[in-house]
C-alpha cells in the first residue's frame, strides 16, 4: 500500500482532477453563499459550514477556465489547510480512486495553469490531474481586490 | 538583600518593634474591655503594616504569620467574631512569634528555621466558620421539633451506622424533601470553609467562550424561526432558550474577566524604580483596580499601559526642584483610574507634571518632517497634541534610556486600536497630562448594526456608530457636493458621505434617484463620516469570526458572522472603509488623528477659484475644478430652443443659464459679447452667462459658509473682498431639474 495513494476526484469544465483524499474534510452539495465585494473573482463567497465560516474558491476561475453555466450549481470539496477549511467549487464529484505512484508523471509543459498541478496520473481510461491544494488556495488570490 | 534597601529595612525593624510593644498593652486593655473597637482597629493596622512591609522586603514567613493574624483581627474588627480569652491567647502567641522573627531577622538578616505553622493553623481555626450540623439546619428551617431531634439522636446511639436524616424520615418526623434542602444548606455552609476558587485552564475557558458563541448563533436562528411560527409551546421554549443563553453568555464572559489591578500591580515597583533612577519623587495612586476586563484585552493593553506609565514618569513629572520652583509639591502624582462606561472600559493615566506644550509639539513635528510649517500654523492645540502618536516622534529634550526615543506612542495607539479602542490625550501646560484609553469589554461577541447594501447584509460594530440620519424627499437636497465629493451638513459641521455601494464596487442601479437616503454616522479614528446604505435593519449581538487568510488583504472587512437565518454576513471595518473611500487619506494622517472637520480635506486646502462678476456689484466665485472652459460668444449666435437660450458649440447645442436672472431675477443690458463659463459633466455641458471674468486665485475657502440663499452656497472673503460662492449644482438644477439625473444615468 505504501506506493499507492487515494485521490478524491472531481470535474472542472470536463477536466478530471484529484486531490489527496486525506486532505479532504468533506464533500457537500451546493451551499448558499455570501459574496465578498472587492475580492478577487476566484473567491465565490463565504459559506456557513455548521457554524464555521469557510471561503469558497471557484476552481474554474482559479484554473483560468470559462465560467460555469448559470443553471449548473457547483459542488463543494472542503479541504483542510493550515489555516482552517477552504471549499473548492467544482462542477461534479467523481469517485475516490487509488493510484499507484508508478503511474504518476510530471506535468506536461503545455498545460494551462500548470503551476497548480502537482502531477498527472495515467488511469486506465483517462488522465487524472493532481491538484496542488496548497498552491490552489494560496498566493495569487490573497487579498487582490479587483476594483483597485 | 539590595544594598539600597538597607535603610528601609532598619526603619522597618525599629517601627515594628515599637508597634509590638504597643500591641501588648492594647491586648491587655482589650481583655478588660472587649468592646473597645478602636483598640482592635489599632492592632489590626499595626499587624497589617507589618504584613505589608514584610511582603515588600521579601520576608515570606513573617508575612504569612502576620497575614493569618490579620485575618482574625479583621473579623474581630468587623464584628464577625467576638473576642474570647482563647482567641486572645492565640493572637498573643502570634504577636510573640512576630517578635521572635523580627529579632532573628535583626540578628542574622534572615528568618531562621522556626516553624510557625502551628500558630497559623490555630489562627485559621479561629476564623473558619463552623459547619452546622444537619439537625441544627433542620431546626432552624423549622422542619423538625427540637424534641423530635433529641429522641432521634438517642436512637442513633444504638444504631451508629444510620444517618440522622434516615432516622428522622423513618420516624416520620420530617419529609424527605426537607432533608434534601437541609443537606444543600449544609453544603453551602461548608463551601465557605474550603477555598471557593479553583484553577481552570485558560484554554478551556476560551473553548467555552467559543461554544457559547456558537450557542448564541444557534439561539439567533431559533428566534428567527420562532418569529415565523405559531406554535405557542415552541415560542415559549425559544424565549426561555433566549434568556438562558444570554445568562450563560454573561456567565462565561465573567469567567474570562480579570480585574485590571492584575496589570497594575506591577506599576508601583516600575514607578518607584524609575523615579529613583531619574531622581524624581512620584506618588502612584490607583482607582478602580477591581474593574473587570476580558483577559485577551488585559493581555493586549499590558504593554501599552506600561509604556504610558513610564512615559508619564519620564517625560511628564518634573524633577523635584523644578516642581518646587513652579510652586508645586516636590512629589509628583501619577493617577491610574479605570471605570466602566457605556459597555466600554475607560482607563485614564494622568500626571500633574509639566504638561505638553502644543507649540513645542508643532515645532518638533516640523523638525521631524511630520507636518509642514504651513500646516502647523493651521493646527489647533488639540490636534497638535495628537502628534505625539505619530510614528517617530519624541518630545523629551534629552533622550533617556528609560522611555527610549518616544517611538512607543504610535505603537501604543496601534495596539489599542487593534482591539477596537481609542486613545486620546489632553494636556494643560504646567498642570499635567491625561491619557484616556477607551476599550471594549470583550472582543468575541459584539453588538452590531445590520445594514443592507445592494441586497447584501453587512454588520457595523456598534462602537463605531454615532447616529442614524434618514433624509427623505426635499431633505435630499441637503446633500451637497464639494469638489465632486458628497457631503451633508450635520448640525453645522460638514460630514463627508461615503456610498457603501460605490465603495464596495457594486453596480449603481436603482440608487440614482433614491426616494430616501440612510446615513449611518460613523466614527473612524478621530473623524466622522456618513456611510450611505440602502437599508438599516436591526442591532444584533454578533459573534466575530475571522476571515480566512485568502481574504485577510481586504481591509474593508473586519471579519464575518453568521446571521439569524444561518447566512454569512461580513463585518465592516469602519477604519478600512474610511481609508478606502479616502475619508482618511493616508496612514500618516491616521496616526496624527486630525479633527473631524479636516475629514473634508478638500474644504481646508487651498483651491483655485474663478472670480467673476454678475452685474457691477455681484462678485462671485466657483471652484476652478468645476470649470470646463471659458468662452466668449458674439450675441448674434444666441438662439432659442424649447424656451431657453442656447448657442451652437463644438457641434452640439449648449444651453445657457443667465446667472443674472437666477441670482436676483433681473436681466442684463443687451450689448457686447457673452462671457460664458462652461460646466461639463459626463459629456453634457451647460454655459453660465456672467458679466465679466475677473481672475483666478488660490484661496482657502472656509468650511462654514453663511447666508446661503438661492444659487449661493454662502459668502467668503476671497482675495480680500467678500465674495459669494456660486452653487453651481443648485443653479443648474433650478433651470434644468433633470440635468444630473441624466448624466448619472448616461
Amino acid at each position: 500500500m505504501s506506493d499507492a495513494k487515494q485521490y478524491c476526484t472531481f470535474f472542472v469544465a470536463d477536466r478530471f482532477f484529484g486531490v489527496d483524499v486525506t486532505r479532504v474534510q468533506e464533500v457537500i452539495r451546493y451551499q448558499e453563499m455570501t459574496r465578498v465585494p472587492l475580492a478577487s473573482s476566484v473567491i465565490s463567497g463565504l459559506i456557513n459550514l455548521r457554524g464555521q465560516i469557510v471561503t469558497a474558491l471557484d476552481m474554474r476561475a482559479r484554473l483560468g477556465l470559462p465560467p460555469r453555466p448559470a443553471d449548473q450549481l457547483p459542488m463543494n470539496v472542503v479541504v483542510r489547510t493550515a489555516d482552517g477549511a477552504v471549499s473548492l467549487l467544482v462542477d461534479e464529484i467523481g469517485d475516490v480512486v487509488e493510484v499507484q505512484d508508478s503511474s504518476r508523471e510530471g506535468v506536461p509543459e503545455t498545460l494551462t495553469a500548470r503551476e497548480l498541478i502537482a502531477g498527472v496520473c495515467k488511469l486506465k481510461d483517462r488522465l487524472l490531474l493532481v491538484l496542488d491544494t496548497e498552491r490552489a488556495i494560496a498566493d495569487p488570490i490573497a487579498g487582490q481586490p479587483l476594483a483597485g | 538583600m539590595v544594598a539600597g534597601d538597607e535603610e528601609i529595612f532598619r526603619e522597618f525593624l525599629v517601627e515594628s518593634t515599637e508597634g509590638l510593644d504597643q500591641l501588648d498593652r492594647d491586648f491587655v486593655a482589650l481583655e478588660s474591655n472587649p468592646g473597645a473597637s478602636e483598640r482592635i482597629g489599632a492592632i489590626f493596622r499595626a499587624i497589617h503594616s507589618i504584613k505589608g512591609t514584610s511582603g515588600f522586603l521579601g520576608l515570606p514567613k513573617l508575612e504569612g504569620l502576620a497575614h493569618a493574624g490579620e485575618n482574625v483581627l479583621s473579623k474581630l474588627r468587623d464584628g464577625d467574631l467576638s473576642l474570647t480569652p482563647a482567641i486572645t491567647s492565640t493572637l498573643l502567641s502570634m504577636v510573640d512569634g512576630v517578635r521572635r522573627l523580627l529579632k532573628c531577622v535583626e540578628a542574622t538578616s534572615n528568618e531562621g528555621n522556626e516553624d510557625f505553622s502551628q500558630i497559623i493553623a490555630e489562627l485559621a481555626k479561629v476564623t473558619a466558620p463552623q459547619v452546622p450540623q444537619i439537625g441544627q439546619v433542620l431546626i432552624s428551617a423549622g422542619a423538625v421539633e427540637p424534641k423530635e431531634l433529641e429522641s432521634a439522636l438517642e436512637q442513633q446511639k444504638s444504631e451508629p451506622n444510620r444517618k440522622i436524616g434516615d432516622i428522622l424520615v423513618a420516624r416520620g418526623s420530617v419529609k424527605p424533601q426537607a432533608i434534601v434542602e437541609a443537606l444543600h444548606a449544609q453544603v453551602e455552609a461548608r463551601a465557605g470553609i474550603s477555598d471557593t476558587t479553583i484553577r481552570v485552564d485558560v484554554g478551556l475557558l476560551d473553548k467555552l467562550m467559543n461554544l457559547v458563541g456558537e450557542l448564541v448563533l444557534a439561539r439567533n436562528q431559533i428566534l428567527q424561526l420562532a418569529s415565523q411560527s405559531k406554535e405557542p409551546s415552541f415560542l415559549g421554549t425559544s424565549q426561555r432558550l433566549n434568556l438562558l443563553t444570554t445568562e450563560l453568555q454573561e456567565g462565561v464572559m465573567k469567567t474570562r474577566m480579570q480585574p485590571i489591578g492584575n496589570v497594575w500591580s506591577k506599576f508601583p515597583r516600575v514607578v518607584r524604580d524609575l523615579a529613583m533612577t531619574l531622581g524624581k519623587q512620584v506618588r502612584l495612586e490607583m482607582i478602580g483596580e477591581e474593574t473587570d476586563l476580558d483577559r485577551t484585552i488585559i493581555e493586549a493593553i499590558k504593554d501599552p499601559l506600561t509604556h504610558i506609565v513610564r512615559n508619564s514618569v519620564d517625560h511628564g513629572i518634573e524633577a523635584p526642584e523644578v516642581r518646587l520652583s513652579h510652586g508645586k509639591a516636590a512629589t509628583g502624582r501619577l493617577l491610574l483610574r479605570a471605570y466602566h462606561e457605556g459597555g466600554q472600559v475607560n482607563i485614564e493615566i494622568s500626571d500633574d507634571g509639566g504638561g505638553i506644550d502644543p507649540e513645542k509639539i508643532r515645532q518638533k513635528g516640523i523638525a521631524r518632517g511630520l507636518i509642514t510649517a504651513e500646516r502647523a500654523a493651521r493646527m489647533g492645540d488639540r490636534e497638535s497634541l495628537n502628534l505625539i502618536f505619530a510614528p517617530g516622534f519624541s518630545t523629551a529634550e534629552k533622550v533617556t534610556s528609560v522611555s527610549g526615543r518616544g517611538v512607543g506612542m504610535d505603537v501604543v495607539k496601534t495596539n489599542v486600536e487593534k482591539i477596537g479602542g481609542t486613545v486620546d490625550v489632553q494636556s494643560k501646560a504646567g498642570h499635567g497630562t491625561t491619557l484616556k484609553i477607551k476599550i471594549p469589554l470583550t472582543l468575541a461577541i459584539i453588538p452590531a448594526l445590520v445594514v443592507t447594501s445592494h441586497t447584501e447584509r453587512f454588520a457595523i460594530p456598534q462602537v463605531n456608530l454615532l447616529e442614524l440620519v434618514r433624509l427623505e424627499g426635499e431633505q435630499l437636497r441637503a446633500i451637497e457636493h464639494i469638489h465632486g465629493a458628497p457631503v451633508y451638513r450635520l448640525r453645522g459641521s460638514i460630514l463627508p458621505l461615503v456610498y457603501l455601494n460605490r465603495t464596495l464596487g457594486f453596480p449603481e442601479s436603482e440608487s440614482s434617484d433614491p426616494k430616501a437616503v440612510n446615513i449611518v454616522v460613523l466614527q473612524a479614528d478621530d473623524r466622522q463620516f456618513g456611510l450611505v446604505v440602502d437599508g438599516v435593519s436591526d442591532t444584533e449581538e454578533i459573534v466575530v469570526k475571522p476571515l480566512g487568510k485568502e481574504l485577510k488583504g481586504l481591509s474593508a472587512f473586519a471579519g464575518a458572522t453568521i446571521m439569524g437565518d444561518g447566512k454569512v454576513a461580513l463585518i465592516l471595518d469602519v477604519l478600512g472603509i474610511a481609508q478606502r473611500a479616502n475619508v482618511i487619506s493616508e496612514v500618516r494622517d491616521r496616526n496624527m488623528g486630525e479633527d473631524a472637520k479636516k475629514a473634508s480635506a478638500v474644504e481646508e486646502e487651498k483651491r483655485a477659484v474663478l472670480l467673476f462678476r454678475v452685474r457691477e456689484e455681484g462678485r462671485m466665485a466657483i471652484p476652478l475644478s468645476m470649470v470646463a472652459r471659458l468662452e466668449e460668444f458674439p450675441r448674434e449666435r444666441l438662439e432659442r430652443a424649447s424656451g431657453r437660450h442656447v448657442v451652437q458649440y463644438r457641434g452640439k447645442i449648449l444651453p445657457l443659464i443667465d446667472l443674472c436672472k437666477v441670482i436676483d431675477g433681473g436681466s442684463r443690458d443687451e450689448h457686447g459679447p457673452l462671457q460664458v463659463v462652461v460646466y461639463s459633466e459626463q459629456g453634457r455641458s451647460v454655459g453660465l452667462v456672467v458679466d465679466r471674468i475677473l481672475d483666478i486665485v488660490e484661496e482657502t475657502i472656509p468650511a462654514e459658509h453663511r447666508e446661503a440663499r438661492d444659487g449661493v452656497l454662502g459668502s467668503a472673503v476671497i482675495a480680500g473682498k467678500v465674495t459669494d460662492l456660486l452653487d453651481v449644482h443648485g443653479v443648474i438644477r433650478s433651470t434644468d431639474p433633470h440635468f444630473f439625473e441624466r448624466t448619472t444615468a448616461a
